[in-house]
């Protein structure tokens, strides 16, 4: 009997000291994850102007404003169009990358520690770099470089035709080093004596690469697949020292209209709506990546 | 056969190439260019500097304050690391180690911070720093990595650590007196060294390099951290100076990738960790 009440009494400190160490971290959660998430929904649905202090509730007020406003569609479109076109090359290259330093060839050392430069790179340092290597005319080194092998350069940054583009080649070499070494630890993994078995029955490297290798890769792929997808709707820093959502508004992008309308027009309500509207997105993202997940290491058991 | 074997080679010294062109030549060149005057960063590229001109690194600290801003991005990087490491290693602990009621749900609700970009909160974060009295300050740019996403990933990271560590080693510990926390100081965090490196490394690399947070939250020029400092360095007539955005970039980039050339295998670990849980 008094051995009972003596574990129940650990018991207790057990837990106490659980609340105590857990307290801070979930205090700074609730303040500064939760409240302001549960504050931005709050927000959107009011006329809230930073400049003269108004904050009126109009309800589904901003959200109406969005259906019309053709330039919220076009960052919507924007978006997109950066991530559709930023994913797939991301993911080939990447993919193919890794297959190669699977090998373990001469240079692959080389290779993976210059790929991934970049990723500790600050994006901010990374693009600036870039804006100069894209200058157009002969003045920037690639431009240079085309003129003397007889090639035009385009204005890399200010046609709208391209601005889009040069973005996307920057942010992919920008991350590329991360989902090389995540597919590459996949590779290292995959089961060798069945592709062997693949080579021995005479399937050609191509046949080995889609019929066997792709196969055994494709969880791997399908999570990088949404981690890059949900990395590129945040994308922000690089637009906006690259090109500041130029040409004629080519390249703007989600979170450079929310950072435009809170702080540069001052109508947080209507930014906020924005914010709801990348955080939906961003959620089903997440919900997919995490059934995925699920499924993925219900495979590997 | 010859020819294949050399047509091989060949490639791949082509990729080398390509490699080096798209991912070392930026940062030689930026080198290159942050010796040299303003009239000869464009135009034919060069090898090497043509002026080696070692007083735009001394003119960076002149025209803006630089070292200000160098000195705010190590604190605020510092600060937020040992902060971040401090506080989710002792919640990873508890949420791994230590029972108590509604410790699940707790956990799950820490984990929604994981996929929360700053981006949808920055607004109310905004006013609530504002209300608190931290707008214009490198308070927030502290706070955040410590609680944000970062935080809970630390979190996520110490409790799958401390989860794989036997049961007997706290019980020893437990029958040699040691209560609970002198369990946590003195035995756990010791053996948890190479987790506390891998998410202080990425901690310190989210810190050092964040730019919306700084962009929102200061104002005046002293409280710049790096990020915003970079684009700064313009003429009276609002042009950049070439040369000397390239010294800065060069200070700012340089130490991050010493670190990452000496301690590679864990840096790569890292990143590559948190590129598939978060």
């Amino acid at each position: 009997m008094k051995k009972k009440s003596g574990m129940n009494r650990q018991r207790r400190v057990e837990a106490l000291t659980g609340y105590a160490f857990v307290t801070p971290q979930l205090i700074g959660f609730v303040l500064l994850v939760l409240i302001p998430l549960i504050n931005v929904f709050i927000y959107s649905f009011h006329n809230k102007n930073m400049l003269y202090g108004t904050n009126i509730f109009t309800g589904w007020g901003n959200y109406e404003k969005l259906l019309n406003d053709k330039l919220f569609w076009k960052t919507l479109g924007n978006t997109f169009r950066f991530s559709i076109l930023l994913v797939p090359l991301n993911l080939v290259l990447s993919f193919l990358l890794s297959l190669y330093l699977g090998e373990q060839l001469f240079g692959s050392r080389y290779i993976r520690t210059v790929i991934f430069l970049p990723v500790v790179t600050s994006g901010v340092a990374w693009a600036i770099v870039w804006k100069y290597l894209l200058q157009s005319g002969t003045a920037g080194p690639i431009n240079y470089c085309l003129s003397k092998i007889g090639i035009t350069g385009p204005n890399w940054l200010t046609d709208k035709n391209w601005a889009m583009i040069s973005v996307v080649i920057n942010r992919v070499l920008k991350n590329l080093g991360t989902n090389v070494l995540i597919f590459l630890g996949a590779v290292m993994n995959m089961p060798r004596d069945v592709i062997e078995a693949a080579r021995l029955d005479g399937a050609s490297e191509w046949q080995v690469i889609k019929r066997v290798k792709l196969p055994l890769l494709m969880p791997t792929v399908l999570m990088v697949t949404i981690v890059t997808l949900i990395g590129s709707m945040r994308v922000f820093d690089t637009i906006r020292l690259m090109t500041d959502g130029g040409p004629e508004g080519s390249t703007m992008v989600l979170v450079y209209y929310i950072y435009h309308q809170a702080f540069k027009m001052f109508n947080t309500g209507y930014a906020s709506a924005i914010a709801v509207i990348l955080f939906l997105i961003v959620l089903i993202l997440t919900i997919i990546q995490w059934t995925l997940r699920k499924k993925v290491s219900h495979y590997e058991d | 056969m010859k020819i294949k074997v050399t047509g091989r080679l060949f490639l791949r010294f082509l990729l080398i190439l390509i490699v080096t062109a798209f991912f070392v030549y930026p940062f030689w060149w930026m080198i290159v260019n942050s010796l040299n005057t303003s009239a000869q960063v464009f135009g034919k590229p060069t090898f090497l500097p043509v002026s080696w001109r070692w007083e735009n690194y001394k003119e960076i600290f002149q025209i803006q304050p630089f070292g200000r801003h160098l000195f705010n991005s190590i604190l605020v990087a510092l600060v937020g690391t040992f902060g971040n490491i401090l506080v989710s290693a002792f919640s990873g602990y508890a949420f791994a180690r230590l029972r108590f009621p509604g410790r699940q749900v707790l956990f799950i609700l820490l984990l929604t911070a994981l996929m929360m970009p700053i981006e949808v909160i920055i607004i109310p974060l905004f006013f609530q720093m504002r209300d608190w009295g931290f707008n214009d300050s490198l308070k927030p740019l502290m706070l955040i990595p410590i609680f944000g996403a970062q935080g809970a990933f630390s979190a996520f990271m110490f409790r799958q650590f401390f989860i794989t560590i036997p049961k007997e080693l706290e019980e020893a510990a437990r029958l040699d007196g040691l209560g609970s926390f002198g369990i946590f100081w003195r035995i756990m965090l010791p053996i948890a060294g190479p987790v506390i490196s891998a998410t202080a490394i990425l901690a310190f690399l989210a810190a050092w390099n964040t730019y919306l947070e700084p962009l929102v939250f200061t104002s005046s020029l002293n409280n710049f951290t790096l990020p915003l400092s970079l684009n700064n360095f313009n003429d009276v007539y609002g042009q950049p100076q070439w040369n000397l955005q390239m010294a800065a970039t060069t200070v700012s980039i340089l130490p991050i990738m010493l670190v990452y050339l000496f301690f590679q295998e864990k840096v790569t670990d890292a990143m590559v960790n948190s590129g598939l849980k978060g």
